[in-house]
């Protein structure tokens, strides 16, 4: 991306920015002020970009390709995993990370090709609701979640991990 | 970055229709195909927190015969994403990147074949071993 054709000029040399002044403002995708957001966001793509690399292969290896592999995935799988708090924090780190880039991409997608003010409006609002409402929902998913379900007498539910059997009795 | 002067009988732009533009096709598609997955992945594993029955009916889909030729579909465009982002990164930041970022999209698309090689053969023969019919 390249920088806003803004009335920006170069300080240092007194030369105005190529274009700069030729086009009315109004045909202009962002003011000056949002410069550094879009520039943060920017580095943000790049750096949460490669963590999620490493993130999702290894969540991919772990879940599909050691073991059973897709047929190991059931409720004690998850809560196997989730017993550890480095699988926790591995989760709740790529939920974070993965939503917050897949959001800010498809704000990228809406400015590219949603022209009205009053449709992009629309669209980044539902996306913004859909956006906070999952990354709460899997961050208390996370840490509220009780692996050892005991039923009305106390005895472990069947879908309980093994782990559990130590931890109630 | 982007020339649109044309050359007489020639292919017109550096960038439009060629590998730079393929490359960003391909970028936006998976990531919005990845997008909707993930919020969907974050919808059913949340079902643990329903009943470990709800969990695993819900996720049992994903062991039916065509979900798992969508895993393989997922997994590949989450392979190219990755593959293309680190490409992406390497074309900003590395001082060459600009003057190598087509035989960069090679060895991403290389690269990818053969990862999407070893998934494939290594999910299918999981799914076929522990597979108990429809």
């Amino acid at each position: 991306m390249t920088a806003t054709n803004s009335e920006a000029t170069l300080p240092a040399q007194g030369i105005e920015a190529p274009r700069s002044g030729r086009i009315d403002p109004k045909y202009l995708r962002s003011n000056p002020s949002k410069g550094a957001f879009e520039m943060w966001a920017w580095l943000f793509m790049r750096i949460s970009g490669a963590a999620l690399v490493i993130l999702i292969f290894v969540h991919l290896w772990t879940n599909l390709m050691v073991g059973d592999g897709i047929h190991q995935i059931d409720f004690a799988f998850v809560a196997g995993k989730w017993a550890n708090p480095v699988w926790q924090f591995w989760d709740l780190t790529m939920l974070w990370l993965a939503m917050l880039h897949g959001t800010n991409g498809m704000r990228t997608i809406i400015n590219d090709y949603a022209e009205k003010d009053s449709t992009r409006l629309a669209l980044k609002s539902i996306l913004y609701l859909a956006a906070a409402v999952i990354i709460i929902l899997g961050t208390l998913v996370i840490f509220t979640f009780e692996p050892c379900l005991v039923d009305e007498s106390g005895a472990l539910l069947e879908y309980a991990p093994s782990f559990c059997e130590t931890v109630v009795n | 970055m982007t020339q649109t002067k044309s050359t007489p009988g020639g292919r017109g732009t550096l960038y439009k229709g060629r590998e730079g533009m393929w490359s960003w096709v391909g970028h936006r598609i998976t990531g919005v195909g990845i997008f909707f997955f993930l919020l969907v992945h974050v919808l059913d594993t949340s079902l643990v927190r329903v009943s470990p029955e709800a969990y695993n009916a819900v996720i049992g889909a994903y062991k039916h015969p065509i979900m798992i030729l969508g895993e393989i579909g997922l997994v590949g465009a989450i392979v190219f994403h990755a593959f293309n982002g680190l490409r992406i990164i390497l074309v900003d930041f590395w001082k060459q990147g600009t003057r190598y970022h087509r035989q960069m999209l090679w060895a991403v698309l290389i690269l990818w074949l053969v990862t999407m090689v070893a998934f494939s053969v290594r999910h299918l023969m999981i799914f076929f071993e522990g597979w108990e019919g429809f």
